[in-house]
């Protein structure tokens, strides 16, 4: 599937990959949307899904550029490769949105999510957690007697084995922020 | 002059720098300094209406038959609530609106205050765009940019609104400039796409355009664009009820409507044509029937300033984002300068299909001596006022689609209807708006009586104006389109279908300081229009019509454009669970 790379109100690439060649398999795309920092933006975003029925799998978003008051909201949704295309063509409507960018398609990119793990275990399960928290480069940032909080950082997949392996350990509690991603390169 | 005034003088000022010459409203507590300054100006003319779902109307009837935006000013709380149908019908009919909204005051937002109501919040889905003012400073900008957006692209309702302090306070007035905006949709289309379009056009063998309220959005140029690139080509044109009159109803290559309520010959067309050129129309479900049935043999192409509705309903092949008047003359610079070809062999026998369709009369219906038909009422309104100098709009429901029918269109921006979100209760006051921007033409709201009950306070309106507009209501006691669809999909079960106790509109009109006309007789029927025509005032015709006609031809929910049904003798058992699904 192609691009629609929507620079606001561009089409210089648009009018070709809005070229069809659609399936019903469902995709999972990692979407940034640069927007103008104003109120209620952010329920804009959230309502065009939950209006139109989309998926939000995830959702980041914090001010990027102060001086140009400039926020990215990354979303990462599951859809079919036509419902992938609506939702960035809806996505670049919003008036205040000034660029959308569907970094599956424009990759590779890089994409990262922080988690804070909760854990209460003692004796050996303490050990084995503190054992896989290091092979995992999860960082201790709070402990007690019998608890840890680690944080750790990497893909949603790498917290996910994480939070699958801490689960029998004790794990009580899991915090995550939601993707954050940019494209490589220039 | 100073620069320096009060929120409530910039909004004012800002309407002034932006043409504004009307703005219809209802006041309240949280916009009384903007009703002060109204008071002290003389420019802008405000039209008291009675209900705000009437302001919105009738501001979306003066914006369709203009070419301009329509402003609306209402109070907080329910005034912004009552605005919200309105609002809603805008959106999706692609009519620029700009509606301002008075607030609480900003230091009591979020106290639950008196007429205290989450407008941004509630209007959000309901708008193109909408903004919350809190600091005077950038009231003005704020007013320029809503009507920047509301006119911009694919056109649309916006929202302002204005908290009370925000009012009283005083700013810098901005005056507008034309770049202050990022938001600039692209107009111009991708030469590639319009060049593999002109050499469909070339090799097309049964092309049909079939166009939408696009082209009306887009301005007359792309009306007279459109008109020349359809007689340059000889191509047959279908419209969407949203784009009648952008080609002429008495164009040689003219098709009538296409749809769920269209003409035979345009869905067989649009079924049955190898190139489809969609100009501003949005595949909408009244268009397409069933989906994996719709047209399925042809190349598609798609005109539209919106990338969103590209590929949204129906996949296309060749996909042309911009605004149609520059598409259309791009398509016109290449296909000349390329000389000029289509396939006139093919075409020829093109046009004998068409015509062995047309043959069918499919607007043919059965006659009466004594009741007067539905049809009849607008053939006859269609033939006695077709040289006037007229525009029309309507409710929703079976009139409407008899009217899009029966009446001929030669223009655009003459014809004002609720296409996209079907709301009765539309056509009084679009017909006060359309009025207010035309007062010496023929305004007609062509009604039902059920639609007509919905905001006929605003009848209020028409005579304190002094605005004449005729309501032409044909009244079949029913909820028509509803009693229809029971009697086809739900077993004849009328289930509330019908008013038990109408008013009598003679005296109603009366009492609003219009006049009142009844007919029943079709012999009287023409005596009665001229009667109506004749009088210089509002006028509430009443006009009893048969009570259990059906509208033909109609496409079935979850059906085809080739299994349409004429008439009445095919209704038996067509229509299947499987549709009685759809709406
Ligand atoms: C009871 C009832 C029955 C109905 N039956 C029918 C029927 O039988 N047939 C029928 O046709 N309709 C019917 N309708 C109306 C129908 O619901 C839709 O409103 C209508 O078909 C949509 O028209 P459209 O496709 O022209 O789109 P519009 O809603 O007019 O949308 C315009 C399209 O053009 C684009 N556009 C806007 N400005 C520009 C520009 N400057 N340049 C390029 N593109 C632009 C927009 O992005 C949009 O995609 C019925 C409605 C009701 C209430
Ligand atoms: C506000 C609103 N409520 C309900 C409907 C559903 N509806 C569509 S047509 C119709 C009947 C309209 O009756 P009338 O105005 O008498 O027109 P007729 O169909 O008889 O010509 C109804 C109830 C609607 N379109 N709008």
């Amino acid at each position: 599937m192609s691009a629609l790379h929507i620079k606001k109100g561009s089409t210089k690439h648009s009018a070709y990959n809005l070229r069809p060649n659609f399936s019903d398999v469902q995709e999972r795309h990692t979407i940034t949307v640069l927007v103008e920092n104003e109120p209620g933006v952010l329920a804009r975003v959230i309502g065009l899904f939950a209006g139109r029925g989309y998926n939000i799998d995830s959702l980041t978003v914090a001010e990027v550029d102060h001086t140009g008051h400039l926020s990215r909201i990354t979303v990462v949704t599951t859809g079919t490769p036509q419902v992938i295309e609506q939702i960035k063509a809806q996505l670049g409507r919003i008036v205040p949105v000034h660029e959308v960018t569907d970094l599956t398609v424009a990759g590779p990119f890089v994409e990262r999510e922080l988690a804070i793990v909760k854990v209460v275990g003692e004796d050996d399960k303490r050990v084995e957690a503190m054992r896989l928290a290091d092979i995992f480069r999860a960082k201790v940032v709070d402990t007690t007697l019998n608890s840890f909080i680690f944080e750790i950082t990497g893909t949603p997949d790498k917290i996910d084995a994480f939070a699958d392996l801490m689960r029998p350990l004790g794990l009580t509690k899991i915090a995550r922020t939601g993707v954050a991603a940019l494209l490589r390169g220039e | 002059m100073t620069r320096e005034m009060t929120g409530a003088k910039m909004i004012v000022q800002a309407l002034k720098d932006q043409g504004v010459d009307t703005v219809f409203g209802y006041p309240g507590g949280a916009v009384l300094p903007i009703y002060d300054e109204i008071f002290l100006q003389n420019d802008i003319r405000h039209i008291l209406v009675r209900h705000e779902q009437g302001a919105v109307h009738a501001a979306e009837g003066y914006a369709r038959s203009t070419g301009k935006p329509g402003v609306v000013l209402v109070t907080s709380g329910p005034g912004a609530t009552n605005a919200v149908t309105g609002l809603t019908d805008a959106l999706l009919d692609s009519i620029p609106l700009v509606v301002l909204t008075g607030q609480v005051p900003t230091f009591m937002i979020g106290s639950d205050a008196f007429q205290e109501a989450d407008t941004v919040g509630i209007t959000r889905p309901c708008t193109k765009h909408n903004w919350l003012v809190k600091d005077t400073e950038k009231l003005a900008a704020t007013i320029h940019e809503g009507f920047h957006v509301a006119t911009s692209g694919r056109p649309g309702p916006v929202l302002i609104d204005v908290p009370k302090d925000v009012q009283f306070a005083t700013g810098e007035y901005q005056p507008p400039k034309p770049t202050a905006s990022h938001y600039q949709p692209l107009v111009k289309g991708d030469m590639e796409e319009i060049t593999e379009l002109v050499a469909a056009i070339e090799k097309a063998e049964r092309p049909v355009f079939y166009t939408g309220g696009g082209v009306i959005n887009s301005g007359p140029a792309a009306s007279q664009l459109l008109r020349e690139l359809v007689e340059a080509t000889g191509f047959p044109i279908t419209s969407t009820l949203m784009g009648l009159g952008a080609y002429p109803a008495s164009g040689k290559n003219w098709l009538g409507m296409l749809g769920m309520h269209g003409l035979y010959e345009a869905n067989m067309a649009m079924h049955d044509c190898d190139l489809m050129i969609n100009i501003g129309a949005r595949f909408d479900d009244r268009i397409t029937g069933r989906i994996d049935a719709f047209s399925p043999n042809s190349t598609k192409a798609h005109i539209d300033i919106d990338p969103s509705s590209i590929n949204k309903v129906i996949r296309v092949d060749i996909p042309i984002v911009g605004d149609v008047a520059h598409v259309l003359e791009d398509i016109l610079k290449v296909w000349k300068s390329r000389g000029r070809k289509t396939n006139a062999e093919a075409l020829a026998n093109w046009q004998g299909q068409i015509s062995e369709w047309r043959a069918i009369s499919c607007l043919s219906y059965t006659g009466s001596e004594t009741t007067i038909k539905p049809q009849y009422a607008l053939q006859r309104l269609e033939a006695l006022t077709k040289d006037r100098n007229r525009y029309i709009t309507t409710e929703v429901g079976q009139h409407q689609m008899w009217a899009a029918q029966y009446l001929n269109f030669e223009d655009p921006n003459r014809w004002m209807t609720s296409g996209g979100l079907g709301t009765m209760g539309y056509g009084v006051p679009a017909s006060i708006g359309a009025q207010v921007a035309h007062p010496d033409a023929l305004v007609i709201n062509v009604a039902g009586e059920a639609s007509w009950l919905m905001n006929m306070q605003e009848m209020g309106t028409a005579t304190q104006y002094r605005l004449p507009v005729k309501q032409f209501i044909l009244n079949n006691e029913r909820l028509g389109m509803v009693r229809q669809w029971q009697e086809l999909l739900h077993g004849e079960r009328y289930s509330h279908s019908w008013s038990e106790a109408l008013p009598d509109f003679v005296k109603l009109a009366e009492a609003f300081g219009a006049k009142g006309i009844i007919c029943k007789d079709p012999a009287d029927l023409d005596d009665a229009i001229m009667e109506m025509l004749d009088y210089d005032g509002p006028v509430i015709f009443d006009c009893l019509v048969e009570k259990h006609e059906n509208c033909f031809p109609m496409i079935p929910s979850g059906k085809a454009h080739n299994e349409m049904l004429l008439g009445e003798a095919e209704t038996q058992g067509v229509i299947q669970s499987g549709g009685a699904v759809l709406v």
